[in-house]
């Protein structure tokens, strides 16, 4: 997924090249969101559906630089990225962490791996109602559910991981003399890194889609989630598409700058996986 | 001989042990349950669930309710396919196309299908037409992408080897390729079902009424039906778990792994 994605975002660039100069790119990648633009204009000032729920772009871009303006919009999303962050602390810990063991241990693997493939296969937000019963309405479930559904992949990538790392670099280090300690810190773990980091974007991914619908079903009164689904029951569809706009710069922002910077830093720089570019 | 018997007693230990961890799991939550540190309602022991499970099932409703959410994901699903994997071939072979929708697809890509839900209530109300869009919107770009990809990745020595033995437009695309793209086809039409199975269930909860597991799920929270609730839980999973293991497994088996294409991951 992580990588089908990268191949998409890395499209332009080629494009880039096969056309010369940089303003034909932009022209070119430009011209689908005019034509959309241009359609969605005409649909919404012909009148065929009412004003309010299909609102022409021009007044989903004033209620955008309203509510950005008067600060809505921005605490929103700051509520949002709080909680997707503290979620996906908790996923990244746990999940590295049994990953590791699951990796490592054979005991561990035979131990945890059926739980997680029993619980694994149940859609992450099945389990919304449960944990609002019992975790209550509010953060703790928003961030819990965050935390569980998002481990998973984490889980799997990292133990994927580190079975991978050739049995060949574990024994030479060991003939080198490296002491468990220095074996893990300076073979195993570099060498499952390219795994972990692609289920921590996995996890990521997946934790923003949960998130937003989260803060639907879990009567929060601050996130990007809520602000969507509330705005319905005022007919603010322009609100909603605001919103929704936010929804995907933040989702395609997490997924290119932070994941991207730090992939490059290491395994990239190490020579373990191309740059993706 | 002694390393086959080796490992499957390695195996047979392996079995044991998940045996072990699944039982003392039930247990631990079995005694949790009984203990009564938590209301019943909000924690039933597993006979309860059996029990729910069982009724649920005896008088039809929880088929009536899975019925209506495959109904759902399938429509959803085909329509994806449909619509998919065209424009992935499409994108693929002729640039324009691919100059057009690639930015379109990156950008609409990232945005969540649940984001949509309120948007699709507002428009085409609550029930089947809202979730089967939010399952098609779900279950498109993954179809699109593989395809796209796939259909890229196809050799194109084997491509100028057809021609050159007279093969037209439509004999390339039947037999080279659409089975040349097939691994990246299957693998779209696995990320795609299961996107279309978690947004059904998220899309049920919000915008659909009367029927369907993810309905039944939030339904039962406000009256506290824990043990219903845990029931549609584990027909969800098997479900899902039905699909992935038995439909794209056996799908994957007749096809790419029969034509050499691909080996299977574990041996």
């Amino acid at each position: 997924m992580a990588y089908a994605a990268q191949i998409a975002l890395t499209a332009p660039a080629s494009a880039q090249s096969a056309a010369g100069g940089w303003l034909r790119t932009v022209a070119w990648n430009a011209f689908p969101f005019v034509v959309v633009g241009a359609i969605w204009e005409v649909v919404a000032h012909a009148g065929v559906f009412p004003p309010l729920l299909f609102p022409p772009l021009e007044r989903v871009v004033v209620t955008f630089i309203n509510l950005t303006v008067s600060g809505i919009l921005p605490l929103h999303a700051l509520e949002t990225l709080l909680r997707l962050l503290s979620g996906f602390a908790l996923a990244a810990f746990f999940g590295v962490l049994l990953g590791l063991a699951m990796g490592r241990s054979r005991r561990a693997e035979d131990y945890l791996l059926p739980l997680v493939s029993t619980l694994a296969p149940i859609p992450g937000l099945a389990y919304t109602p449960l944990f609002l019963l019992w975790f209550g309405p509010g953060d703790l479930t928003s961030v819990l559910l965050v935390g569980f559904v998002s481990s998973f992949a984490v889980i799997y990538n990292t133990w994927t991981g580190v079975k991978a790392v050739k049995e060949i670099w574990l024994r030479a280090a060991q003939s080198m003399g490296a002491d468990d300690r220095r074996l893990f810190r300076k073979v195993i773990l570099p060498g499952a890194l390219p795994y972990i980091f692609s289920g921590l974007r996995l996890g990521l991914a997946q934790a923003w889609r949960v998130l937003v619908a989260v803060e639907m079903l879990a009567a929060v009164h601050w996130g990007l989630g809520w602000l969507i689904f509330g705005s319905r029951r005022f007919l603010n569809t322009d609100a909603m598409l605001a919103g929704i706009v936010v929804i995907a710069v933040i989702g395609l922002a997490l997924e290119r700058l932070v994941f991207k910077r730090l992939e490059d830093y290491t395994v990239v720089r190490w020579g373990m996986m191309g740059s993706g570019t | 001989m002694i390393a086959v018997m080796e490992r499957a007693a390695a195996n047979l230990r392996s079995l044991r042990r998940a045996a072990v961890a699944l039982l003392a799991a039930a247990a631990v939550y079995e005694a949790v349950a009984r203990s009564g540190l938590f209301p019943a309602a909000l924690f039933p022991a597993i006979p309860a669930i059996l029990t729910s499970l069982k009724d649920t099932l005896a008088d039809g409703t929880m088929l009536m309710h899975a019925a209506a959410t495959l109904f759902r994901v399938l429509v959803g699903f085909a329509a994806a396919i449909a619509v998919g994997l065209p424009l992935g071939v499409l994108m693929a072979r002729y640039q324009p196309v691919e100059r057009f929708f690639m930015p379109l697809v990156t950008a609409l890509m990232p945005i969540p299908s649940f984001s949509l839900v309120p948007l699709f209530m507002l428009w085409f109300g609550i029930g089947d037409v809202t979730t089967i869009l939010i399952v098609f919107y779900a279950s498109a770009f993954p179809m699109v992408i593989n395809t796209w990809t796939g259909v890229r990745s196809v050799n194109p020595l084997w491509l100028r080897a057809a021609s050159a033995m007279g093969a037209d437009e439509k004999a390339l695309f039947r037999k080279v390729i659409v089975p040349g793209a097939f691994p990246f086809i299957i693998t779209g039409i696995r990320q795609a079902f299961l996107r279309a199975w978690i947004a059904v269930v998220g899309a049920e909860m919000i915008a659909a009424s009367d029927w369907g597991l993810g309905w039944v799920i939030f339904d039962a929270k406000e009256f506290l039906n824990t043990d219903v609730m845990m029931a549609s839980l584990v027909v969800i999973g098997f479900l899902g778990f039905v699909f992935e293991r038995l439909v794209f497994g056996t799908l994957e088996r007749a096809t790419v792994l029969r034509w050499g294409m691909m080996r299977l991951a574990r041996g």
